[in-house]
């Protein structure tokens, strides 16, 4: 970074100071100092996970930071919840957007300050749209103030969504991943509005994976990772080879203990499988034994993929072969019966009853198996889940203990033990060690690598490099709801994987092989 | 995407949306008018109007809660509990009709206020919260009538639901003007606006600084009024305040709403609607009654409605939504 120590210039629109952020049992942002200038656009990069999304939660007054201080034009604040935020000018424009869909764009514009007549209470609804035209027009946005937010495609209301945040005269707009679902073409459009509003002194902070994006469009980049601020350099210093090695840093296969296996036949072949606008043609091969890991940035169609194969997401096109004959599977029953199991990727909504017991949450695939005429064999159901508890180590005081008062890890189990029960020839695991602590990680990993011993055919999707590099036999790579890229373990590296996952190929990097000591400007 | 192109094929689909109800009513009364030549006289139409105010009025007010993503089961206690109340201090405490009804109104206004603070600041859900109003209002109003109607109102009472001004029942004009205002409330004014902004995204509306809890206060307000003036209705309608007056008048509210294109997920519904809605029940338990169906299988017709009104609303919701909303990775 530079310093410029003679000049008084004036105090930057942002200054972070010392932030941190835990929640139980994760660190999430430790000890960041970062800066925004006026008038600049700084690119926040990062892995999934890397504190970039709760680094901008504390700015925006989602959550409450630990410690640390905000000054914004030099002046010290304190954020303390979403509203006091967009007063002072901050605002945030999230992948999931917060306008109303059933009202219009120059109603979601004004929303509680409607512009009103002299009769207390009513609404000037021609001043209204004529004001929301105004902050349309100033952006040059041609799209009808009386238009539904419902109707607009998600590129037009995050223009919208835009526009609604300069006519609270925002000094800071944070946009996290705001290409991930547009065009190329709309994707455009929306750079060059955020270069105008640079250029009208507006400070943007950009989150984003793509470094084409990063690199066509910032003037500083800010690379976090495992909690931390690693490097914040002008783009001019940079390649896109650089800030990946900056996001991945070292490699930490140590951690990952594989027992060699010998993969078996294919048990699952899935060609051409698409479902627009996620899923457009990926195809996979799944074999005994094996562990297919499955990268890919948040938004390439990797979950899609595996709720395709569960049956949970319906296809358009492309046929799935179960042990070499064609099979349709319409839902997730079917996809049971057929021997398949899916850990979904939020277990706390789909994957568990919360305020129900570790047996229930256990048992509840089997009462039908293991029942005559309808009645339950509760003894037989005892026994098959005290089985699974001790053999996947499943701390909990009984197996009548709410599943809502164990750790994550051993949450995590559950649901894992769950689909044991009912022996499954595949097992998907989606984000199976997401939240979830180092050592019940290593435990959830090395049961996966006894299960493939067995001869499950496991396909794990994880968005945490060292994890998907680590456990899997063979790695493939999403990228725009296809199968970009695939590596063997012997292959794979975390450079490689990331430009896979982005697109960016890199003349920069030496292939497959990282220094860390590089990664600090 | 061509945006022009698109909202314009929407506002057709909108309109259809918008428009169906009064499609639906059209073909209704044009098919009875053919199957009884008793049908479409001015004297027979008039009465169906008269029995439709009243599901009409309720209906409004319930309009207000749904679009909010709420709901007012308790209209119909409400309106009987209002009803005698007014009819008791009329008749028995003489305090003359327009105090009593005036009480009545106020009464319903508390209710409403009672049912928006367990929701508000009890957290309680609006479906249980007004379930447990409508136990405890129709409790009331057996306690307050002793279990038997309050009869002997005077005229200037009576008038209100039987009198008729330039050949109109006086409720039908009242709804009128009710409903004329309900709809300026809804379209014109920023608590209108709100509301709709409550259904639609109740977190996006506190961010943008809607004062949402007061805005719940107020639709249960607007509800227990309208519900009050229903019952106040009936009573002079009546003649007499019947215990068990508004018996399942929240079914025939809720499906008159739902009907209208009111969307039991929020942020949808218009007072339009609700009235072409209510008509629809009105018109067909007359037509009903014409052809001879006895009152027993009329129920049996009632609870089918509902469920059409209902899967309509979810026919609607599910296009709406695979239409619009992609699922996530």
């Amino acid at each position: 970074m530079d310093n410029n120590l003679s000049n008084p210039d004036p105090p930057p629109r942002l200054r972070m100071v010392n932030i941190s952020k835990s929640f139980p049992g994760v660190l999430a942002v430790r000890d960041v100092t970062l800066e925004v200038r006026s008038g600049e656009i700084l690119a926040l990069a990062g892995e999934n996970g890397a504190g970039k999304t709760t680094l901008m939660n504390v700015l925006t007054g989602v959550v409450l930071p630990d410690a640390g201080e905000i000054y914004l034009d030099g002046e010290k604040v304190v954020v303390d919840s979403p509203r006091r935020a967009l007063e002072l000018g901050i605002t945030m424009i999230h992948q999931e957007l917060a306008l109303i869909s059933q009202l219009s764009v120059g109603q979601n514009i004004f929303l509680g300050r409607e512009p009103r007549r002299k009769l207390r209470g009513w609404v000037d609804w021609p001043r209204l749209n004529q004001q929301a035209r105004g902050e349309l027009d100033r952006l040059g946005l041609d799209i009808p103030v009386d238009a539904l937010i419902g109707d607009l495609s998600i590129a037009q209301r995050q223009l919208v969504e835009i526009a609604k945040a300069l006519s609270y005269q925002a000094r800071l707009i944070v946009l996290d991943e705001p290409t991930s679902a547009l065009t190329e073409k709309e994707a455009n459009t929306l750079f060059g509005l955020m270069r105008s509003l640079r250029s009208q002194g507006v400070s943007l902070i950009y989150i984003s994976h793509r470094m084409e994006e990063i690199f066509q469009l910032a003037d500083r980049v800010a690379v976090m990772r495992d909690g931390q601020l690693v490097g914040v350099a002008p783009v001019e210093d940079l390649t896109p080879g650089r800030v990946v090695r900056m996001m991945v840093g070292r490699e930490l296969r140590e951690l990952f203990p594989k027992e060699k296996t010998t993969p078996g036949e294919i048990v699952l072949r899935a060609s051409n499988l698409t479902s627009p606008p996620q899923l457009l043609g990926a195809s996979l091969e799944l074999r005994r034994g094996e562990i297919l890991g499955l990268g890919g940035l948040v938004g390439s169609g990797r979950t899609n993929l595996a709720q395709a194969l569960f049956g949970a997401l319906p296809l358009e096109a492309g046929e799935i072969m179960l042990d070499g004959k064609r099979v349709e599977i319409r839902s997730p029953r079917q996809a049971i019966q057929m021997g398949i199991g899916f850990v979904p990727e939020d277990r706390k909504s789909d994957g568990l009853f919360l305020g129900q017991s570790v047996r229930s949450n256990t048992a509840v695939g089997l009462l039908r198996r293991l029942s005559v005429f309808g009645f339950v064999l509760f003894r037989r159901i005892e026994q098959r889940v005290r089985d699974l508890v001790s053999r996947l180590n499943i701390r909990t005081p009984s197996i009548s203990q709410r599943v809502r008062n164990l750790s994550g890890g051993n949450q995590q189990k559950v649901v894992i033990a769950r689909w044991l029960a009912l022996d499954p020839k595949i097992l998907i695991l989606d984000e199976p060690t997401r939240g979830v602590d180092v050592a019940a990680k290593a435990e959830i990993h090395a049961l996966m690598s006894d299960l493939a011993a067995r001869g499950v055919a496991i396909l794990m999707i994880s968005s945490e490099l060292p994890e998907v590099l680590g456990v899997s036999d063979r790695i493939l790579v999403m990228r725009e709801g296809r199968v970009a890229a695939e590596f063997n373990r012997a292959q794979a590296s975390q450079d490689a994987i990331m430009q896979a996952a982005t697109g960016q190929v890199d003349t920069d990097t030496p292939p497959l092989s990282t220094n860390p000591e590089e990664a600090h400007p | 995407m061509n945006t022009a192109e698109s909202i314009s094929l929407h506002r057709i689909g909108e309109l259809f949306r918008r428009g169906s109800v009064f499609f639906i009513l059209l073909v209704i009364v044009a098919l009875l008018a053919v199957l009884s030549d008793r049908f479409l006289t001015l004297n027979n139409l008039l009465t169906v109007s008269l029995q439709t105010t009243f599901i009409a009025l309720a209906a409004i007010g319930m309009t207000f809660t749904i679009i909010t993503g709420g709901i007012d089961l308790s209209v119909g206690s409400v309106a009987a509990l209002c009803g005698a109340l007014a009819a008791g201090l009329a008749v028995r405490q003489q305090i003359g009709t327009f105090p009593a009804i005036a009480a009545g109104l106020l009464a319903g206004a508390l209710l409403g206020a009672i049912n928006g603070a367990m929701i508000v600041a009890g957290r309680i859900p609006p479906f249980v919260a007004t379930l447990a109003m409508l136990a405890a209002a129709r409790g009331l109003t057996l306690v307050y009538t002793q279990g038997r109607p309050i009869s002997g109102l005077d005229e200037t009472f009576t008038f209100w639901g039987s009198g008729r001004v330039a050949g109109i029942p006086v409720p039908v004009l009242v709804l009128v003007v009710v409903a004329v205002a309900a709809h300026l409330v809804l379209s014109q004014t920023a608590f209108g606006l709100h509301v709709y902004a409550v259904g639609g995204g109740e977190e996006t509306a506190r961010l943008a600084s809607v004062p949402v809890r007061r805005v719940k206060y107020g639709v249960y307000v607007i509800s227990g009024l309208c519900a009050a003036l229903a019952g106040i209705l009936i009573t002079a309608r009546l003649w007499s305040a019947q215990p068990n007056s508004g018996v399942g008048l929240e079914l025939d509210a809720i499906t008159a709403a739902v009907l209208g294109g009111t969307s039991l997920s929020g942020g949808v519904g218009t007072i339009g609607g609700t009235v072409a809605g209510a008509f629809i029940i009105g018109v067909l338990s007359n037509g009903l009654n014409l052809l001879g169906v006895p009152s027993y299988n009329q129920q049996v017709v009632r609870g089918l409605v509902f469920i059409a009104a209902v899967l309509l609303d979810y026919f609607l919701k599910r296009r709406w939504k695979l239409r619009r909303q992609p699922a996530g990775d």
